[in-house]
């Protein structure tokens, strides 16, 4: 649906001719057709709120909470509506009126995409925080985003709202005598959850420290040199998903929350970022979009979790989440399964046959800034 | 309802006319207001990346406008409580303006609060009802009340005393002191919760001490009261509205006490950081001493510790104090020393070093130079149109048209001519 590729704008200027308007009034018949071919209904017969709302694109087998969406109608007359959700859907209604308008003139080119993208983006800014989002509702938004990526960016990606397991609640280590400095997980890490590659946000920090003391004021992070240092040990930090975090409670509007798996997410499209949480952490895990972030299209991960790796906007908060979007699904962290010499430790701390319960119960651990009274879920060892 | 549009419009006229110097005055405000405004623009459309903050000094130069500003609009309670509460007849022409300078001083505040957000357009997640304030968790959602409360307080009683004094009546007690004394807690309350805010982050060792808070309100009832010092010597000079010398003298009385009880705050504090230095006392060696070759704010915090002994020097000497000029030039050095202490010197030490130990500095860039600017003069705006509109009515000069005439009434029909 590029129908506006070969538009008479690009490259050079010139003057409109009746070719254009016959091309134009061609395009947009070709656009309308595939549209009805999709499944949606005709804008000129059915011009309201929820029509223009693409189906559901081909899912995989491994996802079985999304039901096909309803004809439209019947969503639009039994759902109770919210206010927010009222706009929206009144918002729509006069976008896809235009929409009609514009293809019975037939002298405007249709541009469908445009004006969908346009109508998906506003209900993505009405809608509410994803942690009090009814079943509906989430499956809504994320069929959204989903559609947006191949509109805006022409990239697949795989969304998914999948909720954490029942008795699973994850916890990490971190072999303090194995790691050489190698920055492999750093790596991993970026590209499995797509960070912002302009900006460099990384969520691992790897400290070398001399040895005799672990001092973070005399270790540093932006070492540039061979590794393993002689007499140096190296510790990494991220965010500790904390039983007792800081900066859940100073949120002023909620946007981050503990899941029941322990992880401590953040919902990017409700975060406001007045960036209270970073100046609350104290293992300071948490980083800001500072600019538009950007991600290469053939670089963007496509497995994506609506709390985890989606692509994220700039003014929002983010931060590590254990890798929800592999965790969820039963794989290792990015991290984890980066590490070339073994020194992370991921697991299901309720499950007493896995290995993170295997290394609390026979090594010494520690963990940062204990008198805090954070409890990190992330423990440090030595062998 | 005649009343009503007689007022606004009343009100329209006197914000609009006036001298020569006037006009130039707001012309420069609005100058300054709409470069802000395009500097604002740069910061929305390219992100706060425009701006000298990073993920290590996430909060700059706006958060540190907000906290000292914070503090201004609370000491308009040093006006309100003796001027309702203890009838102490001294104050009761200074209280408009010092309830003037707490709208100004929240207007700006909320403005400082908006540039600094990453997403301003969701700044509507707030809204109880439509979005979610977390509330009572979060201090921060405890700021937004406080701060939209007081605000409706300070721009509810002067507006309902000045409407009833436009009406020829007297306003009714009984009507407005509950407010009154509601209004004198919550300006404590909205300086406390700031310092809270602050306070609350064990993640922070510089902010995380009990003596924020109190030192929060020492150095805003010394800061605050210089501000409307000079206020009302331009307001006295420039207008006829006649301050008696007693409120001035009381005024300064209490920016010098308050400085007093700031600066022994002051000691107290760097007693407990530098008498054993440890790991929490990092953040007060790099802004007292500078850390590892990083001073960036050495030479900010000694000017500033500086010139606030000097302006309590010399309020502390009674014959200066007394002289009007020496008490100027004190009054607009303290005001400066509390912003450079309580803006830059208090919240930008708080990141540095972050809670890994590293360092990095904080320059603020000419975005948030200009958008600073922008909000002050927005907030200097406010305030004068305010004074401007308050004035003639406190002077008897502007009255409804549509009262029966009466031997009082006579003067004011004419004046505003409506």
């Amino acid at each position: 649906m590029s129908s506006d590729a070969s538009g008479p704008s690009e490259g050079t200027k010139r003057e409109l001719t009746f070719e254009d308007v016959l091309r134009w009034q061609a395009m947009s018949r070709i656009v309308e057709r595939s549209m009805v071919d999709q499944g949606v209904e005709d804008v000129t017969r059915c011009p309201l709120g929820d029509a223009v709302v693409p189906p559901d694109p081909p899912r995989g087998p491994g996802e079985p909470d999304v039901v096909p969406a309803e004809g439209p109608g019947s969503q639009l007359l039994a759902k109770p509506m919210g206010r927010r959700h009222a706009l929206s859907t009144l918002f729509g209604t006069l976008l896809a009126g235009t929409q009609a308008a514009a293809a019975c003139t037939d002298v405007v080119p249709a541009d469908g995409t445009r004006r969908e993208r346009l109508l998906l983006e506003f209900q993505e800014v009405l809608k509410g925080n994803f942690r009090v989002m009814s079943d509906d509702e989430k499956r809504e938004t994320i069929q959204r985003l989903e559609r947006l990526s191949e509109l805006s960016r022409g990239v697949h990606v795989d969304l998914s709202g999948e909720d954490a397991q029942q008795g699973v609640l994850f916890g990490y280590a971190f072999n303090v005598s194995k790691c050489k400095g190698y920055r492999e997980c750093v790596a991993g890490c970026v590209r499995e959850n797509n960070q912002d590659r302009a900006s460099g946000i990384q969520y691992i920090r790897i400290f070398e420290m001399e040895g005799g003391e672990v001092d973070f004021e005399e270790a540093t992070a932006e070492f540039q040199h061979e590794v393993p240092r002689e007499d140096h040990f190296y510790l990494g930090t991220q965010c500790f998903q904390c039983a007792n975090p800081p900066c859940v409670d100073v949120c002023p509007v909620a946007a981050t929350w503990q899941e029941p798996d322990g992880i401590v997410v953040i919902d990017y499209d409700w975060c406001i970022g007045c960036r209270y949480c970073i100046a609350a952490c104290p293992y300071w895990a948490r980083r800001f979009n500072w600019a538009e972030p950007a991600v290469p299209d053939d670089d963007v991960n496509p497995n994506q979790h609506y709390l985890g790796n989606r692509l994220r906007r700039k003014g929002c908060v983010e931060k590590c989440t254990f890798c929800i979007q592999r965790t969820r699904k039963g794989r290792m962290p990015a991290c984890a399964e980066a590490c070339p010499t073994g020194a992370r430790i991921f697991g299901n701390l309720l499950d007493p046959d896995s290995e993170i319960r295997w290394v609390l119960e026979n090594k010494s651990v520690f963990r940062l800034k204990e008198d805090l009274g954070t409890e990190p879920r992330f423990w440090y060892f030595m062998d | 309802m005649k009343h009503v549009r007689a007022f606004l419009l009343s009100a329209l006229d006197a914000a609009t006319s006036g001298g020569r110097l006037y006009h130039v005055w707001m012309g420069c405000l609005s100058a300054v207001m709409v470069f802000g405004g395009y500097a604002y623009f740069i910061q929305l459309r390219d992100g706060l990346q425009v701006t000298g903050m990073t993920d290590h000094v996430s909060w700059g130069l706006y958060i540190s406008n907000f906290t000292f500003l914070v503090g201004m609009a609370a000491a308009a309670v040093m006006l309100v409580l003796p001027a309702y509460v203890l009838h102490d007849v001294d104050f009761s022409k200074a209280v408009l303006i010092g309830e003037g300078l707490a709208v100004a001083a929240l207007t700006m505040c909320l403005g400082f609060v908006v540039v600094d957000l990453g997403s301003p357009m969701r700044s509507w997640h707030l809204t109880p009802g439509i979005g979610f304030l977390n509330f009572p968790r979060s201090l921060l959602a405890w700021d937004v009340l406080v701060l939209n409360g007081y605000l409706a307080l300070n721009l509810g009683i002067p507006l309902y005393i000045l409407f009833t004094h436009y009406m020829g009546r007297k306003p009714n007690p009984r009507r407005y002191v509950p407010f009154v004394y509601l209004s004198v807690f919550w300006a404590v309350s909205i300086h406390m919760v700031t310092a809270f805010l602050l306070a609350g982050l064990p993640a922070r060792p510089f902010w995380n001490s009990s003596l924020l808070g109190p030192r929060f309100l020492a150095s805003a009832f010394a800061a605050g009261p210089c501000f409307i010092i000079l206020m009302l010597i331009v307001v006295r000079s420039k207008t006829p509205y006649h301050v008696e010398d007693a409120a001035i003298s009381k005024l300064a009385m209490i920016a010098t006490v308050a400085a007093q009880v700031n600066l022994v705050m002051i000691g107290s504090e760097i007693f407990k950081e530098f008498y054993f230095p440890t790991h929490h006392s990092l953040s007060a060696q790099y802004l007292f001493f500078g850390l590892h070759g990083h001073d960036a704010l050495v030479g900010w915090i000694r000017i500033s510790i500086g010139l606030n002994i000097l302006a309590t020097g010399v309020l502390m000497i009674h014959p200066l104090r007394k002289d009007t000029r020496w008490l100027t030039a004190a009054c607009l050095v303290m005001f400066v020393a509390i912003w450079m202490d309580k803006g830059m010197g208090l919240v930008i030490p708080g990141f540095v070093p972050s809670p890994l130990g590293e360092i990095v500095e904080y320059r603020p860039t000419w975005v948030e130079f200009a958008v600073t600017a922008g909000i002050w003069a927005f907030g200097l705006f406010v305030f004068t149109v305010l004074v401007r509109v308050a004035l003639p009515i406190e002077l008897g000069e502007s009255r409804s048209p549509y009262l029966e005439r009466r031997p009082g009434a006579d003067r004011s029909t004419a004046a505003i001519g409506v």
